[in-house]
Parts: structure tokens; C-alpha cells; sequence
């Protein structure tokens, strides 16, 4: 290889097609892990479908990784640069994603008259255009993986599942890495087989060196630039959905709260609950619900005595978890619900991210029923979002709605291992045992927060529930203690604000136009304004995490722009929440609701446009 | 695997004073739910479970408000969720003696998922419903165990809805305990709920109770003072199923179903009689009593009371399990598990 020229970029994305069962997860994984740990930064993108095992080599049944890694990295990537295609529906429908001039890796053995046919092609797809507009590497991935398999003694079953490691040998050849942590990947996973770890590591190598003996992959070979920037400190690699289950593990260890999840099974949001379930040794206690309504209502009767309780859903959950949250807010007791949201409406795309249940999480409860919504913005960042989710819940009396999306969730991205001793304390609002004036809504005249009382506490017997109460705990109908009730819920709520650190203003200072994003979109949209101000383009940019209550400074901060542009993958939710804030403040929108990511391309043409006029 | 209890007891001898709270009682007068609250009150002494330890939780409607006249930790929850509540409070603490009280559209129609799962599960819950056979805190719609037929507010033509029976019901979830009893005999009620306190794992009393408003005497042809020994029987476990005003009818298994027969009549002796096992674990027979109705008196008393390790013990187990052998005992020691590197 050394007589090869190589290449070093800043960055470089890389995307594994195929059929749903051709391992594509794994791939990326893989990749991506390897490439974090000889120091890229990296973020990935999942895009898989709803179907397990759709029908084999149809469109339906693609499944798609992307793989970012490199210096700096916000966002998964728009196009990729190299496109690895298993068979030729993957390589249909992914083609769209390949940047033009990217190199393209198909397993020809699988373009087969009867394979194309079912992927639509009328006819041969490698046109002598195609060929001009992409470097086309038709490899036999499929033979040469069939006959180590036969060398190995292997049924062809088993063998055709390791194709994916002879796809990884290429990447691992043109992005100049190494193929150790795959092995000890492969060593680790089929300890008890052996075989299988011998069959996968032939394959893994013999791609590598079949990449090696095309002459085509010498002139393409790329050394990824390393991160050059990133803090100081241990690193892991992270999705948002396990980072979502450590920030409330660290959040229970951190305020001595025991944890509880009750939830159910949702795309994308399942995650959550598989990692939480590992931890008893933390003292999690999951629990699998018969249905949604049931995931909440045992985290509410959780909350009521004593535990840091939590539920976790997506946004049909989130819906028949309304009457629910609306108890919680009533009961005013800690909760913390995880919204891993995704296309909606109803059962809308499943696996695909989004941003619309942002008015669900606001407004969808019978009644004048606040409660805190906050926002994470990065895969890792979840972690923090879920910590501080949970702070806000025990702190405040009240139920807290985290929104991260499938995007984050799936995602991956690195994440710097905080110590625990560095993170924030967590003072739940204890009552004391035998308290003669404790009352079950006697609030504390700060933050407006109860005391909690727990079951099990001598001398602090009470009643909570659904119908509305006075201050000292007993029933009441009464109109103005209603009002007055009403008010509290609200202003403990608002009080929230008096926490919370100021919105801040990235990008140019003096600047035409304001960009404004909220959680999972972070990412591109960093990404674009940076490198507008790069090109000399006045763009601000503010990104919202803590959407309800707003932070103090919202107003002020918006109003020192005579442009601004409300960037969400809806269609416009947080616009409008803003404009009824601030309506004094003209709000443009960007929106997309395809079910995928903004790519920083699409942002920049539209900023640039708005600029003009 | 050692058996274990979790709620704490008390020698502090309580009196049902102890557990009457200061709230008006806001029932109907001639509710039924009146002597059932006075059962319930009588039955927490008799548990010895410390008074902080006690927990009630309820859905929504007429019985729903029991949680308020107990003074004991409680919440009134919202319609059908009782059960979900309950078992997070359960296993948020497991040293709380947790009381759920539904009636039967609370408990069957809108909460009947929840239900089925919380008995299935076999967590230790102390179930309660009252069942008056109609919606009674939205003026009179029929609920699932309205007779068929029966004109209600919703039915003015009859319903031509089968109910439940809340005991084939119970035990087609694999319950574990079911008893039933009549809301016109506290000591019975507080007799069934004693029990159900002591056992280990979901337990489930139905109580017939009468809705004086939009019900009224829907049990009166088994609850009248004139018919109600012959109507019922109070089944005790290990002896002979017999009833009657002089106890001398008794149940016999004639090899094809239960029958109801007089001993001194056609040769029938004592020595035909069933005896009653509770302890029994196929439920063939306890359904078989649940069901009894029409010819046969309706069964009252601890139908099935079965040993099956609670959920309780066994999730209890699982944690303390993971506790001693568990990877990580600290979030430190898990966030910096697997492929971590230094930058």
C-alpha cells in the first residue's frame, strides 16, 4: 500500500445499503466505532425500515447506515462519498445519497436479471453515463465471500450473513484503517464459536485485500483528519437512546432516588427501556407495561412513593399517555416522560425522525396543564438532557416532557465520560417524617414547588389524586381556590425560568439574520451557519433546549433581529409557540417533514436566498 | 427460594378509630359502599401492617372516593388506572401494603386490560371491586356485569351485552386468590379482606354491592334476609360445601357438573358432600364455583387461595441478585465500561 498516493480530508461519509437483513447496522457500527478509536470524531445515521425482513431485494426491505467521521463533526453528513450497495434495490434507492464523482461499491454477483427486475431496473443500471458520473467498483462480494465459506467448511447460510465483513474489508482499505478492533469485535461476540469468528475474520481481510489489488482504489485511498479540537478527556462512543438511560441512571445515583421506568415497547424509543433493564445492579427498576397508558400510570404511582420515575415513548405513546400526564401535573409529582418522536401522524413512518409532537408535549392534555418541556440537541448530549430532566422533575414538583428524536436516539456520536463528582447535585423536596405543618400543596415560596411526601413517612398520611384540591389537601370546588390552584400550577411552572442559564447567539455578531433551531437538528444546522460565516455571510444562529418555559432572555434576544428564520423538521410548531410569545418579532420558517434530517446544503440555499431579499 | 414478606408489622394494637379519616362521607345514604368502607376499617387492624405502610389507591367513580374517608397514604387515581398506579407503588416500595378499590366499570371495562395483567403478574396487591352491576357517578349506564337484558339509561331496549363474571374473570388470569362476599355482611367482608391481606401475590374480592339509586336490589334475589342462606354459600376451606337456613343442602360433583342436593333426600349423606379446598391449583373447580348462579347458590367466602411466588418476591430476588453480582455498582464504573479511549 505504500506506493499508493493518499489523500487526507477533513472529513468523509461513508454509507452501507442493503437488504435488511444483510448485517448494513452492523457495518456502520463497526466502522464507526473503529474510526472513533483511532481518534475521528464521528456521528452516525441509521435509516432502516419499519419491516423486520421485507420481502428479499425489494426496495421496502433496504436498510441504510451513514457513517460521518472526521475532524470536526456535527451531523451524520448530507451524501456520502463512498456508497457500499449489497444488491441493486439498495443500490437504487441509495444512489440519490451518493455525492457526484462518489465512489460506489455494489456486490455485482447479486445484479442478477430476476434481483434487478424486483429493484425496477428495465435494464442493465451501469449505463456508460452512470459509469462517467461515479467510480463504480463492481465487487464479487457475493462469490468470494461463498467460497472462503467453503474453505472454511461453513453451510452457505451461515456464510452469506458475514457478506457485510467483505464490504467493511473495502472501506476499512480506502479509508486506511486498521482491522484490529473488528477482530477483537468479532473475537469478543462469538467467543463459543470459533468457527464463525475464523469465517468472518477470512472475509473481513479478504475484502481488504482484494481492495488492495484494484488498481482503481490506490488513487482513492483517504486519511480521515483526526479530531483536533475535542476536550481533553476519556471518550466512548454513544447513542442518543443509551445516553437518554445513563443521563436517569446518573440522575437516580446522583439524588438518591431509586430509578422506576414503566413503559412500553415503541420504535424508536425501545432502546431506552433495553438499557435500563440491564441495570439492577443500579437499582433500575423496569418495568414492561401491558400498554402505554399503564407504562405512565406505574411511573406516576412510582413517583408517588418515592422513586425518580420515568417513562419512555414515541409520539402515539405520548398520546394515549395525555390523561395520564394530565394526573401527574394535578398530583404535581415528579416524572419524566422521554419522547423519542417520530413521523406522525399516528402510526405515520416509525423508523423516520421528526420534530411534531412539540405542540403534543405543550398543549396535549385536557385543562390548564403545564409542565416543562425540554429538548436534547446531540446523540451524546441526550445524556444531560435526560440528567437534567430528571433535576428539574425532583427540584420542582412536576412532570417534565424530554424530546429527543429517532435521528439522536439511533444516532451515534462520541461522548466524553463525565465523573460523576462533577455533576450538578440533585435536592429532592423531602418532607420530614411527623411534620406538624406539613400540607399536602403548602408550596415553597421560590419556586412555587410542594413537599413530597412518601408512603411509609410516619405522621404524613394524605390523599392526592385527579380532582382538584386546596392547598392544605382536602377537596375543594371552590371557585377561587380553583383559580388559585390554576395560577400555582402555572407560576411553579413559569419559575422554572429563574433556573435556567440564558439563551446564547452563536455566529456573527452583527448579523442580518437569525437562524433558530431546537433540539435534534442542532447538527446541520450549526454546521450550516458556520460555514456561512466562514464564507463572510452575516447569520446568527440560537438553538432552543429548554422550550418550556423559554429562558428569560427569549424576547430580548430575538428582538435584535429584523430577520429570523424558524428552522424544525414540522411544520412549524415552535414558530408558532414563539409567535405567541413574541408576536412584536416577523418569523419566517423552514420546515421539512420527509422523515429525514435537514442537510446542510438545503439550509444554506435557503439562508443565502433569505439574505437577498 | 426463601419466601419473604416485605410489609413491615406493627405490635401496635389499632382500632378502626386509627384509620377513620376526617372527611365527610359522601355517599348515598343506604349505599352499600357504607359498610364496605366499615369492613375495610375493620379489616387494617387485623393485618398488624404499620398505618405509614398502608396505601389505597382507586380509579374513578362512587367507590373511587374510599381512598379520601381512610386515613392512610391514598390516591385517587383516574378511570381504569388504578391497578397500573398501584403496582409502580408497589414496586417502588414494596414494603407498602397496597389496597386498590374499583367498581365494576372501573375495573372491568375501561380498566379490564389492567386488571388482567395485574392479576396474571401475581404482584402482591390487595384488589378490591364493588360491583353493583351499573355506572352509578354517571346516573345509570349499564357496565359489564349488568344482567343481559336489563334496560339501563343505555339500554332502553335491554342490553345485549353477556357480563363478566369477575371470578372466571380473575381466574382466567391464573389468579391466585378470589373471594366474594356481600356488602350486607361486613364481618364476611372483612373475613375475605383479611385473608386477601395475608396473601402472597394478587388477590382480588368482589363485592356485591348495592347502588340504591340506579340499581337498587340487583342482588336482592340473592341478598334478602328471607332467601339469602338459601341463595348462597359461604364456603370455608376443608369443610363440607353446605348451606341452607339448618345447613342441610349441600354442592356434589356429579361427574358431569356441580349440583345442588338435600342430605337425608334420596340417600344423600354428609359423605357426598364436596369438601371445599381452596388451595386447589388447577382452578377447574373454584370456576366452576365462581360460576354458580340460578339453581345453585352463589358462592361467598375464599373461593381460591393458591401459592404461587408473588412477582413481589420474585422482582425483589432479581434486584438483590444483581446487587451482589451485578457488573457495575456505581455510574462511574458503567460510563466508563466497554471501548473507552483517552483523547
Amino acid at each position: 500500500m505504500s506506493q499508493n498516493q493518499i489523500v487526507t480530508k477533513e472529513d468523509i461519509v461513508v454509507r452501507f445499503a442493503g437488504d435488511s437483513g444483510d448485517g448494513m447496522q452492523l457495518s456502520g457500527t463497526l466502522f464507526s466505532d473503529a474510526s472513533a478509536l483511532t481518534g475521528n470524531d464521528i456521528a452516525t445515521f441509521p435509516d432502516y425500515p419499519a419491516e423486520i425482513r421485507a420481502p428479499h431485494n425489494t426496495i421496502a426491505g433496504v436498510s441504510g447506515y451513514q457513517v460521518h467521521v472526521g475532524n470536526h463533526i456535527y451531523s451524520s453528513g448530507d451524501k456520502c462519498d463512498i456508497l457500499v450497495a449489497m444488491n441493486p434495490a439498495s443500490f437504487k434507492s441509495n444512489l440519490k445519497w451518493a455525492k457526484k464523482g462518489a465512489m460506489v461499491i455494489v456486490d455485482i454477483d447479486t445484479f442478477t436479471d430476476e434481483a434487478m427486475e424486483k429493484a425496477g431496473y428495465a435494464a442493465d443500471p451501469f449505463t456508460d453515463e452512470m459509469e462517467r458520473a461515479y467510480t463504480i467498483v463492481k465487487a464479487p462480494i457475493s462469490s468470494f465471500t461463498a467460497k472462503i465459506g467453503e474453505q472454511h467448511g461453513i453451510d452457505k447460510k451461515t456464510t452469506d450473513k458475514s457478506r457485510n465483513m467483505f464490504a467493511l474489508g473495502i472501506i476499512f482499505y480506502v479509508t486506511h484503517k486498521s482491522l484490529d478492533h473488528t477482530f477483537a469485535y468479532l473475537e469478543r461476540k462469538f467467543a463459543k464459536k470459533p468457527e464463525i469468528v475464523a469465517l468472518n475474520k477470512a472475509v473481513l481481510t479478504e475484502g481488504y485485500e482484494y481492495a488492495d489489488k484494484l488498481e482503481v482504489m490506490h488513487s482513492h485511498i483517504v486519511e480521515v483528519a483526526k479530531a483536533d479540537s475535542m476536550p481533553k478527556g476519556r471518550y466512548r462512543n454513544i447513542t442518543g437512546n443509551v445516553a437518554t438511560a445513563w443521563g436517569l441512571l446518573a440522575a437516580s445515583e446522583k439524588s438518591g432516588r431509586q430509578l422506576f421506568l414503566g413503559s412500553y415497547p415503541i420504535t424508536p424509543a425501545t432502546e431506552v427501556m433495553v438499557e435500563l433493564a440491564k441495570h439492577k445492579s443500579l437499582g433500575a427498576r423496569v418495568f414492561q407495561a401491558e400498554d402505554e397508558i399503564a407504562g405512565i400510570c406505574s411511573a406516576i404511582g412510582a413517583s408517588y412513593a418515592g422513586a425518580l420515575a420515568c417513562t419512555s415513548t414515541s409520539g402515539p405513546g405520548l398520546s394515549l399517555k395525555s390523561e395520564a400526564l394530565g394526573l401527574a401535573v394535578m398530583t404535581e409529582l415528579p416524572l419524566v416522560v422521554v419522547d423519542v418522536q417520530r413521523g406522525g401522524p399516528s402510526t405515520g413512518l416509525p423508523t423516520k425522525t421528526e420534530q411534531s409532537d412539540l405542540a403534543q408535549a405543550l398543549y396535549g392534555r385536557n385543562g390548564e396543564a403545564p409542565l416543562v418541556v425540554v429538548a436534547a440537541s446531540s446523540s451524546a448530549n441526550c445524556f444531560y438532557w435526560a440528567f437534567n430532566a430528571a433535576k428539574i422533575a425532583l427540584e420542582h414538583m412536576t412532570p417534565v416532557i424530554l424530546l429527543t428524536d429517532g435521528y439522536l436516539g439511533n444516532g451515534s456520536q462520541l461522548f466524553r465520560i463525565p465523573k460523576m463528582a462533577d455533576m450538578p447535585e440533585i435536592k429532592p423536596r423531602l418532607a420530614t417524617p411527623n411534620d406538624p405543618d406539613y400540607r399536602p400543596f403548602r408550596r415553597d415560596p421560590e419556586t412555587y414547588a410542594r413537599q413530597w411526601a412518601l408512603p411509609g413517612m410516619e405522621g404524613l398520611s394524605h390523599r392526592v389524586g385527579g380532582l382538584e384540591k386546596c392547598p392544605d389537601g382536602p377537596l375543594s370546588t371552590d371557585p377561587e381556590n380553583h383559580a388559585l390552584m390554576v395560577y400555582n400550577r402555572q407560576e411553579k411552572v413559569n419559575r422554572v425560568a429563574n433556573y435556567i442559564p440564558e439563551q446564547e447567539v452563536t455566529g456573527c455578531p452583527d448579523a442580518d439574520l437569525l437562524v433558530v433551531g431546537w433540539g435534534g437538528t442542532a447538527g446541520a444546522l450549526t454546521l450550516a451557519v458556520e460555514e456561512m460565516n466562514n464564507e463572510g455571510k452575516k447569520v446568527a444562529y440560537t438553538h432552543f433546549n429548554y422550550i418550556c418555559p423559554l429562558p428569560k432572555n427569549t424576547g430580548e434576544l430575538l428582538r435584535r433581529y429584523k430577520k429570523i428564520v424558524v428552522c424544525e423538521l414540522n411544520n412549524g410548531q415552535f414558530a408558532g409557540y414563539l409567535r405567541t410569545q413574541f408576536p412584536e418579532c416577523p418569523m419566517t420558517q423552514y420546515n421539512k417533514i420527509m422523515g429525514l434530517p435537514f442537510e446542510v446544503g438545503e439550509l444554506k440555499e435557503h439562508f443565502t436566498k433569505l439574505l437577498s431579499c | 427460594m426463601a419466601e419473604r414478606h416485605f410489609v413491615p408489622n406493627t405490635d401496635k394494637e389499632y382500632t378502626k378509630a386509627d384509620f377513620t379519616s376526617d372527611q365527610m362521607v359522601k355517599w348515598c345514604p343506604g349505599c352499600g359502599d357504607h359498610a364496605i368502607l366499615a369492613a375495610l376499617l375493620a379489616t387494617f387492624p387485623k393485618t398488624h401492617h404499620k398505618k405509614e405502610n398502608i396505601c389505597m389507591v382507586s380509579g374513578i367513580g362512587c367507590s373511587s372516593r374510599i381512598p379520601y374517608y381512610v386515613d392512610t397514604y391514598g390516591f385517587h387515581s383516574i378511570h381504569g388506572r388504578a391497578c397500573a398506579i398501584a403496582t409502580g407503588v408497589k414496586l417502588a416500595n414494596p414494603a407498602l401494603s397496597v389496597w386498590v378499590n374499583m367498581g365494576d366499570g372501573d375495573s372491568m371495562a375501561i380498566g379490564g386490560n389492567h386488571l388482567i395483567h395485574a392479576i396474571r403478574r401475581n404482584q402482591d396487591l390487595n384488589i378490591t371491586i364493588f360491583n353493583n352491576e351499573i355506572y352509578g357517578l354517571t346516573k345509570g349506564q349499564y357496565s359489564p356485569t349488568t344482567k343481559f337484558g336489563q334496560v339501563t339509561k343505555t339500554s332502553p331496549y335491554g342490553t345485549i351485552d353477556y357480563p363478566f363474571n369477575p371470578g372466571e374473570l380473575v381466574m382466567g388470569a391464573q389468579g391466585t386468590f378470589f373471594a366474594r362476599t356481600l356488602d350486607c355482611v361486613p364481618q364476611l367482608s372483612t373475613e375475605c379482606m383479611t385473608r386477601a391481606a395475608q396473601h402472597d401475590g394478587t388477590s382480588v374480592v368482589e363485592v356485591l354491592q348495592n347502588c340504591v339509586i340506579f340499581n337498587d336490589k340487583t342482588h336482592a334475589a340473592i341478598t334478602d334476609r328471607a332467601v339469602r342462606d338459601d341463595r348462597t354459600i359461604v364456603l370455608e376451606h376443608g369443610k363440607p360445601m353446605l348451606f341452607g337456613k339448618n345447613k342441610d343442602k349441600g354442592l356434589r360433583f356429579n361427574g358431569r357438573q356441580l349440583e345442588a342436593v338435600t342430605i337425608g333426600q334420596d340417600g344423600i349423606t354428609i359423605d357426598d358432600i364436596m369438601i371445599h379446598h381452596e388451595d386447589t391449583e388447577d382452578a377447574g373447580i373454584h370456576m366452576m364455583l365462581a360460576r354458580m348462579g340460578g339453581d345453585l347458590p352463589v358462592a361467598l367466602g375464599v373461593i381460591r387461595n393458591v401459592k404461587k411466588t408473588s412477582y413481589t418476591q420474585l422482582y425483589e430476588d432479581q434486584m438483590d441478585e444483581q446487587k451482589q453480582k451485578g457488573k457495575y455498582l456505581t455510574m462511574d464504573e458503567l460510563l466508563n465500561s466497554g471501548d473507552t479511549w483517552e483523547v
